[in-house]
């Protein structure tokens, strides 16, 4: 194991704190809270996609998975929340090993296409099986989220928990950064064919990252619903998948900070460019086609670039 | 045998966009995402000539094809052309930038709202065994078979048509040969453009034209030249045809709203059952 590089989990610890205590105003606060639930899930994705090579257009699919498991544990079975907290991951990755062990053999654009094809079936369903998942309207008057007895019905209580798991989160991906297993990955990545002749079984590590990846995107999805009350199947569907793809690439493929750097760079553009009204969309794909065409390793990468020129 | 004539015409449709997803794949190996995006900008374009300018229709057709042929010339060079690393994923990743642009602008042009086109051939029913069929469902499987012969002709017949094929086959050799391959890439991108165009001209008066069709559009016509096997165009227009009846048969059997998943299960079955496609050829790996 190489040792651990901290800078990347001080400043966020740092920006963090620093919300939780300059920033009053609600509406700013939950933008935060949105952004971190985003920058895990695109840590995650770039997991995939940066490290292992794995093209995934349907995270959104367990993205809902754990959403909706989370609203029908309190709404339905009126359980506690850890119940969804437990139950949603260990679903996520099953469905994900049934579904990965097939595909997972494919490569390029039809892995991509299977795993489209996968978060669209995902998608239709949650809003034909309406005695289940509340169909298009979704699910309303989800409670608040508990822990240790404590219920985190504000704003402010919320934003504090998140914080805590999106640092602990950050420490956890950079010790992943800095693993051998890490390697292991990167060398999927570049050649399947010159890693099975090292003896790595591929398909069962390929397996296993894709279902860890899917679990933990799930359980973000149960916190995203216990922090929105309101879930609606918009809001997992195929955009919301691209999206994720547009923020690890933006951020940068192959970096744990690329996943949190895009997540944050693509969710500053609504809030920035919200007076030029529907043209953020048009921004948004400019963005995502100036640094796929001009700055292939992200802003991760090109940063890392610059500074290894001056030093 | 209705759902058959339904499943035909959305087949047909389906097929169009496959084979715009075949013409570029066959000559840079490029996975198109914003494919769908080029039959709402066919829609569009005849819903702005033919429907609100009054131009006679064939000169609107013409308008709105050439319109799109230019588009798709534009779209390689500056988007694919202007791409530093082209690996796969860059350019599956800029393809969706540019769908996520298009659609966008188109919105600012023409509104959120569905648009109506008017017929542009006389309406009709048609008795056929077990069933009725409009004229312009009969336009439509028409064209589609037509431009798919038409162009499959082109490409082993034609010059300009070997050209594209050995370009993707080896473009050095190619190149050495005296083809210019950097024009047969922007060109194979200008036809798909204009193929894409051509299904949206045609369905435009049947179902409405919305700004974000594309990307139902795109993904089932990836759905069916997938089905068929990427690199054929036969294939391509008989995978559109197959989904679309298979669409229109599993509408009758179960809840209407599933229907859209149908597309997805079946090719999710391709996928995992014989990933080439079931016309396509194996194709060898080289490590």
């Amino acid at each position: 194991m190489r040792k651990l590089n901290p800078t990347l989990f001080l400043i966020c610890a740092i920006a963090v704190v620093g919300i939780g205590f300059g920033v009053e105003n609600e509406y700013y606060l939950g933008v935060a809270t949105l952004m971190m639930i985003n920058a895990l899930n695109a840590a995650a994705f770039n997991i995939l996609l940066g490290y292992t090579g794995i093209i995934s257009m349907g995270q959104a699919a367990f993205f809902g998975i754990g959403a909706y498991i989370g609203a029908i544990v309190s709404v339905k079975l009126g359980l506690h929340p850890m119940f969804a907290v437990i139950i949603a991951p260990a679903v996520a990755f099953a469905i994900a090993w049934v579904v990965g062990y097939p595909v997972l053999k494919l490569h390029g654009h039809y892995l991509a296409m299977a795993t489209l094809g996968f978060g669209m079936i995902i998608y239709i369903f949650m809003n034909e099986f309406d005695f289940i998942t509340g169909g298009p309207s979704g699910f309303m008057g989800i409670g608040n989220f508990s822990l240790f007895g404590l219920e985190l019905d504000t704003e402010k209580a919320f934003y504090i928990f998140m914080s805590g798991f999106f640092l602990l989160s950050i420490f956890l991906y950079e010790i992943f950064d800095k693993s051998f297993l890490h390697y292991k990955l990167k060398f999927i990545k570049n050649s399947e064919s010159a890693c099975r002749s090292y003896g790595i079984n591929v398909i069962r590590t390929k397996l296993m990252v894709f279902s860890t990846v899917a679990a933990i995107t799930a359980l973000n999805g149960v916190f995203y619903t216990y922090y929105t009350h309101f879930i609606s199947p918009v809001s997992f569907s195929f955009t919301y998948s691209i999206g994720l793809l547009c923020m690890a690439i933006v951020g940068g493929l192959g970096y744990i900070s690329g996943g949190i750097i895009g997540a944050i760079t693509l969710g500053f553009i609504p809030e920035v460019f919200a007076t030029f009204e529907d043209f953020e969309m048009i921004i948004y794909g400019g963005l995502l086609a100036i640094v796929v065409m001009f700055f292939p390793g992200g802003i991760a990468g090109t940063l890392k670039k610059l500074v290894k020129k001056n030093a | 045998m209705q759902f058959l004539y339904s499943g035909l015409t959305s087949g047909s449709v389906y097929g169009l966009v496959a084979l715009g997803f075949n013409i570029i794949y066959n000559t840079t190996g490029i996975i198109n995402f914003a494919q769908g995006e080029f039959v709402m900008i066919g829609g569009m374009l005849i819903y702005t000539l033919f429907a609100v300018m009054g131009l006679p229709f064939p000169i609107a057709f013409i308008g709105a094809v050439g319109g799109a042929f230019v588009m798709g010339i534009l779209f390689e060079k500056v988007f694919i052309r202007l791409t530093k690393i082209k690996n796969e994923l860059n350019l599956i990743t800029v393809t969706i930038a540019a769908s996520i642009i298009i659609r966008d602008l188109a919105m600012h042009f023409w509104g959120r709202d569905s648009l109506p086109v008017k017929e542009f051939i006389p309406v009709f029913n048609i008795q056929l065994p077990g069933g009725v069929m409009s004229s312009q469902s009969i336009l439509v499987i028409a064209v589609s078979l037509f431009v798919a012969f038409g162009l499959n002709m082109f490409l082993k017949k034609s010059k300009y048509g070997k050209a594209m094929r050995a370009s993707f086959d080896d473009p050095i050799a190619a190149e050495t040969c005296g083809i210019n391959v950097s024009n047969i890439r922007v060109m194979s991108f200008g036809v798909a453009a204009l193929l894409g165009a051509v299904a949206g001209v045609i369905i435009a008066p049947i179902m409405f034209v919305t700004y974000d069709d594309g990307i139902m559009t795109g993904l089932k016509g990836f759905a069916a030249a997938i089905l068929g096997g990427m690199g054929n165009f036969g294939a391509a227009i008989a995978g559109g045809l197959l989904l679309g009846i298979l669409e229109s048969f599993s509408a009758s059997i179960i809840p209407s709203g599933l229907k859209d998943a149908v597309a997805f299960i079946v090719i999710l079955i391709i996928l995992f059952v014989k990933p080439d496609g079931l016309f396509g050829k194996k194709k060898v790996h080289r490590v």
